[in-house]
């Protein structure tokens, strides 16, 4: 293959990269800007997107299309209600502090791997697409699914942001972010906006679990990589900023889909999580964020 | 004076257990000492400088190469393999600190994981010469120190011990020396240490360094002591552990490490038999610590009753 086509198809495997990523990473990136929590265990959540997907599918009979169906509608909302219980288990007896929390997200990260592991077990499964539908470019054929990843993470981000700028609910939870205590004296019901911001920013990372397991296999240890990836891409756009976390996931994403084409995935990883961590050191704001 | 008698009794009680204990247990102990050697370590940035680091296998897993891979390369026995290793430890930390200390809080803990993950990668990256995660085993002839081969079971045991007494020791010194309290200062208030004209950076970074020095100790004893090196003690797990310990014994509290440590090993092999589930017992841990227990067991000893706890 040339090098266009073949830089071509870096680009669209990197886009398919960079809409997962961007569904998962603005989900963190909510719940830091709005409870000003890092959630350590938002991988796993993502992972059990994944599994539960497998679930759902291999319970419903009928066509592939429909059991997929299901399992969109039915894994994040799950893996939502289960985040909204371990928020107000959790997360509200420790009054939100923050190091206190990503102490106990470890803790859920790893409660959480070893439910996967032994009711799932540690074998990767697949789940068939919803369709089989291939685009034949001049140069190489090319899964239709992948495009329709891309294009509905687009309309998920799409009415995300339409939920946090033009309805009531988003209004809410960006004056909390703002501010918390002015928030309250205003009638907010502050507890309800976190547990829902929590549930929220979980169900995101699980949608972006469902989207990519016919893709990818469902596997217990999935969630360590999206984790980083999503670290990654909400620090270098600004914690809390949702326009930033999108622009860094494409730049992320794309860079990531490219690099691994020319050399080996380690060294890629080596040098974002160094890049990253630079980024952190030097320009704490990120390089989209206004402020810290 | 009961300071030190408390901590000597306790290296007393812990030397008369090689009589007591079967073989496997007293192999068991001298793992749980030399990790409990890494948990001082994180003890001293965590528990008394207030630095909440989730890096912490960078600088174990630092120590274990600097000590693995001149033993393996070039043959270095146990004594020089066992010097390279802390000062490696320190030189990582020292770097580390230079470029995370100019973050705090949560930042600080995401540069920390960043750096240590960075790390790992590296390790992985360069396979051929670190093993990768499958690691490589030590030649007999590194693991020997003045002619005393060091694999065998009673040298092993007394030379974990001899390193855990010493790094008990040194920490109980420090944390009750001028720097141990200038320490304690930044972890209670930073802004207030800085007015009275403390130089904030400089007391973080020489606290990370010594914590570097420990984790480098730790990691070159675990590789001559038990013959192993790999690229598995530097994921995040081993950042976690650490952390694990001190919260569970107390952080803050000289005996705090070691305490969590030993409670922790027991808690994993009393649950071995009814499950497998050892991270089960990890997450629950942490959870039920961070909610119900924050100060530990020492830390909660110390604050009802034993004031005078160090």
């Amino acid at each position: 293959m040339a090098f266009g086509p073949f830089l071509l198809l870096a680009l669209m495997e990197g886009l398919v990269t960079a809409a997962v990523l961007a569904l998962a990473a603005s989900g963190l990136s909510l719940v830091f800007g709005v409870m000003r929590v890092v959630n350590v265990a938002h991988g796993e959540f993502y992972m059990l997107g994944a599994v539960l997907a497998w679930a759902v599918t291999t319970m419903i009979p009928g066509p592939p299309a429909l059991a997929f169906l299901a399992a969109v509608l039915i894994a994040p909302v799950l893996v939502a209600a289960l985040a909204a219980a371990a928020d107000g288990l959790i997360l509200k007896r420790l009054n939100y502090d923050p190091e206190a929390t990503i102490v106990a997200t470890i803790g859920l990260l790893y409660i959480l791997q070893q439910a996967a592991l032994s009711l799932y077990g540690p074998n990767a499964n697949p789940v068939t697409a919803p369709f089989e539908w291939r685009i034949q470019l001049p140069w190489f054929g090319y899964s239709g699914y992948k495009l329709f990843v891309v294009l509905a993470a687009g309309l998920v981000l799409l009415g995300l942001w339409l939920f946090m700028t033009r309805t009531k609910a988003g209004l809410v939870m960006r004056a909390t972010q703002v501010d918390r205590s002015t928030a309250q004296a205003f009638g907010i019901n502050v507890d309800r906006v976190y547990m829902g911001t929590f549930a929220l920013g979980a169900g995101l990372a699980a949608l972006a679990g469902v989207l990519i397991v016919p893709i990818q296999q469902a596997q217990y240890l999935m969630g360590h990589d999206p984790l980083l990836l999503s670290f990654i891409v909400v620090i270098i756009g600004g914690l809390g900023s949702l326009r930033g976390t999108l622009i860094a996931a494409l730049v992320i994403g794309l860079s990531d889909g490219v690099i691994s084409m020319f050399f080996t995935p380690t060294l890629a990883k080596i040098l974002a999580t160094l890049l990253v961590a630079m980024v952190l050191v030097f320009r704490p704001q990120g390089l989209f964020g206004a402020r810290a | 004076m009961k300071h030190w008698t408390l901590h000597l009794a306790l290296i007393a009680v812990l030397f008369s257990a090689q009589y007591w204990l079967s073989p496997y247990h007293a192999t068991n102990l001298a793992r749980i000492m030399v990790l409990a050697v890494f948990a001082m370590g994180y003890n001293l940035a965590f528990g008394y400088t207030g630095l909440l680091s989730l890096g912490h296998a960078l600088l174990l897993s630092a120590g274990m190469y600097a000590a693995g891979l001149p033993a393996q390369l070039w043959g270095w026995s146990a004594g020089p393999a066992f010097i390279a290793g802390i000062v490696g430890g320190g030189l990582v930390a020292a770097t580390l600190g230079l470029l995370a200390l100019r973050t705090a809080g949560v930042s600080f803990m995401i540069v920390t994981l960043m750096f240590a993950q960075a790390g790992y990668l590296t390790l992985l990256y360069f396979a051929p010469v670190t093993g990768g995660d499958d690691g490589f085993a030590l030649a007999p002839a590194s693991r020997t120190l003045m002619g005393i081969d060091l694999s065998t079971d009673t040298p092993r045991f007394l030379t974990a011990l001899a390193i855990f007494a010493t790094g008990l020791l040194l920490s109980l010194a420090l944390v009750r020396s001028f720097f141990g309290r200038t320490m304690v200062a930044m972890r209670e208030n930073e802004e207030r240490s800085r007015m009275l004209g403390y130089n904030p950076f400089t007391v973080k970074l020489a606290a990370l360094t010594l914590s570097g020095l420990y984790a480098g100790a730790a990691g070159a004893a675990y590789a001559i002591l038990f013959g192993y090196v790999g690229a598995s003690f530097a994921t995040i797990q081993y950042s976690i552990l650490p952390m694990l310990y001190v919260l569970m014994g107390g952080a803050g509290t000289t005996l705090g490490p070691f305490l969590g440590a030993l409670v922790m090993f027991a808690l994993i092999e009393a649950a071995t038999g009814l499950t497998t589930a050892h991270q089960f017992i990890v997450g629950a841990a942490l959870v039920v610590l961070v909610l119900f227990a924050p100060k530990g067991v020492l830390g909660t000893i110390r604050e009802r009753w034993v004031r005078w706890l160090p």
